[in-house]
């Protein structure tokens, strides 16, 4: 049986359904960004196995550099406002974090 | 239709790496184990991408995801990191009624996968793809990737700012 797009759709969504459950379970705030992580990378996955099997062409291939690129600025931004809530309450667990609750 | 024999094994390797490591992410409760695992993630990702034809995507994954984010990930473990809390990645919505979430949302895009007949194309063969993605960044897509040096620009400001210790201190 030779590999084709249905495989790599399916580890596309493996990938995607632990980044899912990482997301959802998570306190820890860098978790959450980890699962953020898995779920871009699902997401190229899907991008380059329909450039390559469903569409031909280099489209898939620039959408997933700029994924990457933004998954890059997401993780300097995200990590540093994590490290501000480690300053100021000494924890980053997001259920602790609740000043701002109305 | 492959370049190469063993195509199949080669992916299933790769394809077991990454999701494997992906289930440690999500599943671990230690948040260090969790990056490390990440790891194997992004590399099985990177491996598959070489699968795909796209030789210049996986460096690009290997050298920003594993070399960047990856490591920035680990600072900020550590640099949060108490001994005595190791096990802060506690269950918030609680393990079972996410388990049920997870399976409702796979089953539907799993039968999605399985039932919609996918437009397929032949296979061409895999050459260098660095020529056709850097035609790409400055013809058709010129408009997105002058946004990204924009974007890229103001989280690096962001970050900085957002990381100054000091803000506050001078008038109190």
């Amino acid at each position: 049986m030779t590999i084709g797009l249905t495989h790599f759709l399916v580890v596309s969504l493996l990938v995607f359904l632990m980044g899912l459950f990482c997301v959802l379970t998570r306190r820890n705030a860098i978790g959450i960004l980890m699962g953020v992580e898995l779920i871009l990378n699902s997401a190229n996955i899907n991008y380059l196995a329909f450039a390559r099997y469903s569409a031909g062409g280099y489209d898939g291939q620039v959408f997933a550099l700029f994924v990457i690129m933004l998954a890059a600025a997401e993780a300097a931004i995200g990590l540093a406002i994590v490290l501000g809530i480690y300053q100021t309450f000494h924890t980053i667990d997001v259920e602790a974090t609740e000043t701002l609750r109305g | 239709m492959h370049e190469f024999s063993f195509f199949p094994i080669v992916f299933y390797l790769l394809a077991a790496v990454a999701v494997l490591s992906a289930a440690g992410v999500a599943f671990s409760n230690n948040i260090v184990h969790s990056a490390f695992a990440l790891m194997g993630t992004l590399l099985g990702a990177a491996g598959l991408f070489v699968l795909l034809a796209a030789d210049f995507v996986a460096v690009i994954q290997v050298l920003i995801y594993v070399g960047g984010i990856l490591v920035l990930m680990l600072f900020a473990v550590m640099l949060t990191h108490r001994v005595a809390d190791v096990r802060v990645s506690n269950r918030a919505l609680g393990r079972w009624p996410t388990l049920l979430v997870i399976a409702v949302v796979g089953a539907f895009m799993g039968r999605a996968v399985a039932i919609t007949n996918w437009h397929q194309v032949d296979l061409a063969v895999a050459t260098p793809t660095t020529y056709g993605i850097g035609d790409g960044l400055l013809t058709t897509y010129v408009l997105p990737f002058e946004l990204a040096s924009v974007v890229l620009l103001a989280a690096l400001i962001g970050a900085v700012v957002l990381s100054r210790k000091e803000l506050r201190d001078p008038d109190e």
